[in-house]
């Protein structure tokens, strides 16, 4: 086994190769660190609308990044919408259930209330619509 | 049929007089029993039903926004978690 990996050096590598791009492909499509460093530290959170809130008062930086963020959920919610015919803010509530249920502990999530809570290991509160 | 005095008009007036307007006609006097006993029989149901009902204190409202969101919400539920996968950089 390991004299045949030895002989095909060459072939093990590209092996390697093309199963870290099979790898990688999921992984692009990740979260940008800084907004997961805002989302961990409890400064953004998760609100029912579907959309991202401020916990606290948001740096210029964080602002901007929310606020991008949360164009591209409306414009991704507003074309489900259409997919399912339902109502951009009917896709975004949805969306909202889950994204909350979603939420790791420690990450802050609205509750429909309006109180901002931290998830911790117990159900969060959600709408009583939620599924 | 434009004289005052054919027999088609003769017969037709004989026939709705025999209807209705004799004092004890046909359908006069089915009528009358046909009243009688619904009266007898709405307030025998009176009598027996005896239901209180009592007006709420409070209006009713019913609030139709709820009940469609959630069967909304629940038809939506497995696109929003595609999409949440699909796009998971900006969720």
């Amino acid at each position: 086994m390991f004299d045949y990996v030895k002989k095909n050096k060459a072939l093990a590598v590209i092996a390697g190769l093309a199963l870290t791009a099979v790898v990688a492909v999921p992984v692009m499509a990740q979260r940008d660190p800084a907004y997961e460093a805002a989302r961990s530290s409890g400064k953004i959170g998760e609100k029912p609308d579907g959309y991202l809130g401020f916990v606290t008062a948001p740096s210029p930086a964080i602002k901007a990044l929310v606020e991008d963020i949360n164009i591209k959920r409306k414009a991704a919610y507003t074309r489900k919408a259409q997919e399912t015919n339902s109502t951009v803010e009917q896709f975004a509530f949805t969306s909202g259930c889950n994204l909350i249920m979603r939420t790791a502990q420690g990450e802050k999530y609205q509750t429909p209330a309006g109180t901002w809570n931290t998830r911790d290991a117990s159900e969060p509160v959600r709408d009583s619509r939620c599924p | 049929m434009n004289n005052p005095f054919s027999e088609g008009k003769a017969t037709m007036l004989y026939q709705t007089r025999q209807l209705t307007d004799r004092p004890y006609g046909a359908i006069r006097f089915k009528m009358r029993s046909l009243t009688t006993s619904g009266l007898i029989l709405g307030a025998m149901m009176t009598l027996s039903a005896c239901v209180q009902v009592s007006a709420p204190d409070k209006p009713i409202v019913i609030n139709l926004n709820i009940n469609i969101k959630q069967e909304v919400v629940y038809r939506l539920d497995g696109d929003a978690k595609d999409l949440i996968n699909e796009e998971a950089d900006i969720f």
